[in-house]
């Protein structure tokens, strides 16, 4: 087990190495020249001459991209609006817009994300799952048509949709629900959960839907399986049969689409961060690409990047830890 | 308890069917039969004759919402078609055991070898956990596994095939069960494993005094380990009788097409296998008369079209506890086995 997860750590981290390199690449070869935009109205051919000095692109791109990496692993030192400054690690520059360290601007919106996003799939894992094996084991009869229509149900809708619609009902009309939005859980622990309910419940209700089904098929073809039949032969209890034998069986999948819809949940985050009002990363990355921050859509990126491959490692390594014939080969 | 004279098990007149969307499986057709303790009846017939939904309907493992039984299942005097799913289940791995075909999916690829065999011990036996391990290691050591001690921690993709089979039969085994369901143990092992589990079969089974329903598509196994052999064709049990009797002189086409399909090892001459031609029938719409007909190359002897208008009955044949159904009469019977197959059998054995 050991060698497994060193194994996927040394992947995880070459992976890391070569998202970064093609999004630095892909960033600064596009044409179209970022010293512009940091250039302002007035812009002489000597001012941005001198940008481009102190944002160092008048050097080859290699070295950029070392002196790039050298920054968020140990820190650098920047030119920054004139003047020289250090930039602690992890350094990923200065907002061209409201010129602030990048890093701090991330750090200031991640949590709220994070909150949103793991909330979110506690909650549709555990209701969508448990929803699916047991619809599984009810098969065809009334509480499996439910929990399918359902789930039909919860497929078909849309964020954007059901999130406004739900606002509009359960909040402003009402009033069962706070206005949702983001108070850092360090702030106020009551205001973090009432404010993120209703984004919870309306992220959680559209994927729980997938998880549902899913987990009824796997746990359908699961209970056909002659391993689940053999502990029938044996006598034993249906806890026994239905959880540890089957249930394990049917959870492998949903954990392999749960680590490929992890993109997905960042990007729904997106969407629902903006129908809730709530300042996360997701809307920060919407905000920097239209102002053309440079500096700041890279590091969202790259921080993205890192998300979807750390998540990656925790899916496979849970994996490891259901499936044992995972481990050996 | 049971009367002296009364058998074990007795099935009475077994059928299993399964409505589907295309119509009514009938699996198995009125089927009976009967065993003692200590010996070992082999079930022996084509792939889809109806045997392991046989072996499953004695552990109550069918759907009751997918399947139509009816019969009765007397085993000690209790018919177990009328007991309850909690109580057939506490019958389960406890008195009667089950061994499947597949080992390989047939254990859970998440668990250890020792965990699923103590799970089961513990299940009926009770105990701690510690105890159910040491029994679980005395079991593997039991049916030849080497350093049972340290292969109880494996995962069964860590076992060989014949292996696997033997902690399959080590379960099945873990709580000393009176009948044992043997649903082609042997059927993916080569011809040594094969012979190994046998004998190790035989030898538990003198051990325990279990009855042992052995089911297999290859008569050579039966005549290795069996005391009465049953021929089940399309649903239905087409000639029975004790193994030395029934090999020796079978009474039937069916069971003489099985015959001529062994291959025999020892043989000096090299005799082609030929299979039984042709296809078992559809088990929805069976023919009126005998199933086995559209295959038979025998039934032209048989007066006035009896084979595909008249069903045959299972009636005696000449030996004790014989029976046979097919429309032939004995003079026919034993002119064919005499003139035709004894002398090609003989040539092609040692
Ligand atoms: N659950 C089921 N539903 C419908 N048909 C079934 C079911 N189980 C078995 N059958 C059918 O019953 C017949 C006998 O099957 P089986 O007992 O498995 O044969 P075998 O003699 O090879 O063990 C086959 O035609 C099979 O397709
Ligand atoms: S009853 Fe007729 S068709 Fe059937 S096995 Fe006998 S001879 Fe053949
Ligand atoms: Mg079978």
């Amino acid at each position: 087990m050991l060698r497994f997860v060193v194994r996927r750590l040394i992947t995880s981290v070459l992976i890391l190495a070569v998202v970064s390199a093609v999004t630095f690449f892909l960033f600064f070869v596009v044409p179209g020249d970022p010293a512009r935009l940091s250039c302002g109205k007035i812009c002489t051919n000597e001012k941005l001459a001198e940008i481009h000095h102190n944002l160092g692109i008048d050097r080859p791109l290699v070295v950029q991209y070392g002196d790039y990496m050298k920054g968020i692993v140990v820190g650098r030192d920047i030119i920054e609006t004139g003047d020289k400054v250090h930039c602690d690690a992890p350094c990923f520059g200065y907002s061209f817009v409201n010129h602030q360290p990048v890093w701090e601007t991330f750090l200031d919106r991640f949590p709220a994300t994070l909150s949103l996003a793991l909330g979110a799939a506690l909650l549709f894992l555990l209701g969508g799952v448990s929803l699916g094996l047991v619809s599984a084991i009810y098969r065809g009869r009334a509480f499996d048509k439910v929990a399918i229509g359902l789930s039909l149900t919860g497929a078909s809708l849309q964020i954007y949709f059901i999130g406004i619609v739900a606002r509009a009902f359960f909040v402003d009309k009402l009033q069962w629900l706070p206005q949702p939005g983001y108070t850092p859980l360090t702030e106020d622990p009551g205001q973090w959960f009432a404010g993120l309910l209703l984004p919870w419940i309306i992220l959680a209700f559209v994927s729980a839907a997938l998880y549902a089904r899913l987990s009824r098929a796997s746990m359908i073809e699961a209970l056909q399986e002659d391993f689940v039949r053999t502990g029938r032969a044996r006598g034993l209890s249906a806890r026994s049969i239905y959880l540890k034998h089957a249930g394990r069986a049917a959870i492998s999948p949903v954990v392999t689409v749960f680590g490929l819809d992890l993109a997905g949940l960042l990007g729904g985050a997106i969407i629902t961060e903006s129908v809730f009002s709530i300042q996360g990363v997701g809307r920060l990355a919407i905000t920097s690409v239209f102002a053309s921050d440079l500096p700041m859509i890279m590091a969202t990126v790259l921080l993205a990047a890192v998300v979807i491959v750390t998540a990656n490692l925790i899916v496979d390594i849970a994996y490891a830890l259901i499936d044992p014939r995972v481990r050996i080969s | 308890m049971t009367a002296p004279n009364m058998p074990f098990l007795d099935v009475r007149d077994l059928e299993v069917r399964f409505p589907t969307d295309d119509g009514v499986v009938h699996a198995v057709d009125g089927l009976s039969f009967t065993l003692q303790r200590g010996k070992t009846l082999g079930i022996v017939g084509e792939s889809g004759s109806g045997k392991t939904v046989t072996g499953l309907s004695l552990l109550g493992l069918h759907d009751p919402r997918r399947t139509q039984i009816s019969g009765q299942i007397w085993l000690e005097g209790t018919d177990l078609l009328t007991l309850g799913e909690s109580e057939l289940n506490e019958m389960r791995g406890e008195k009667i055991a089950m061994i499947f075909q597949d080992p390989l999916t047939a254990l859970s690829p998440f668990y250890t070898i020792g965990n699923q065999i103590a799970e089961g011990y513990r299940r009926h036996a009770g105990g701690s956990k510690a105890a159910a391990r040491k029994r679980a290691v005395d079991l593997l050591g039991r049916v030849g596994i080497p350093q049972p001690d340290r292969r109880v921690d494996n995962y069964p993709h860590e076992f060989s095939g014949g292996m696997r089979q033997r902690a399959m039969i080590a379960m099945a085994l873990s709580n000393n069960p009176s009948l044992l369901v043997a649903d082609e143990p042997t059927t993916a092992l080569d011809v040594t494993v094969q012979a190994q589990i046998l004998d190790l079969l035989a030898d538990l089974q003198s051990e325990f005094n279990s009855a042992i329903i052995l089911v297999t598509h290859d008569l050579g196994v039966i005549s290795q380990v069996a005391d009465d052999v049953l021929v089940m064709y399309a649903g239905r049990c087409v000639e029975k009788g004790d193994v030395r009797a029934l090999l020796s002189r079978p009474q039937m086409p069916y069971t003489w097409g099985l015959l001529s399909s062994i291959p025999r090892l020892n043989s000096d001459v090299d005799v082609p296998l030929v299979p039984v031609r042709g296809a078992p029938p559809s088990l929805i719409d069976l023919p009126s008369g005998c199933p086995f007909q559209p295959r038979c190359d025998h039934s032209w002897r048989v007066a006035a079209d009896r084979c595909r208008t008249e069903r045959p009955v299972l009636r005696p044949s000449g030996v004790p506890g014989g029976g046979l159904a097919c429309h032939l009469d004995e003079e026919t019977r034993n002119r064919i086995v005499d003139e035709d197959l004894l002398p090609l059998w003989e040539g092609s054995r040692s």
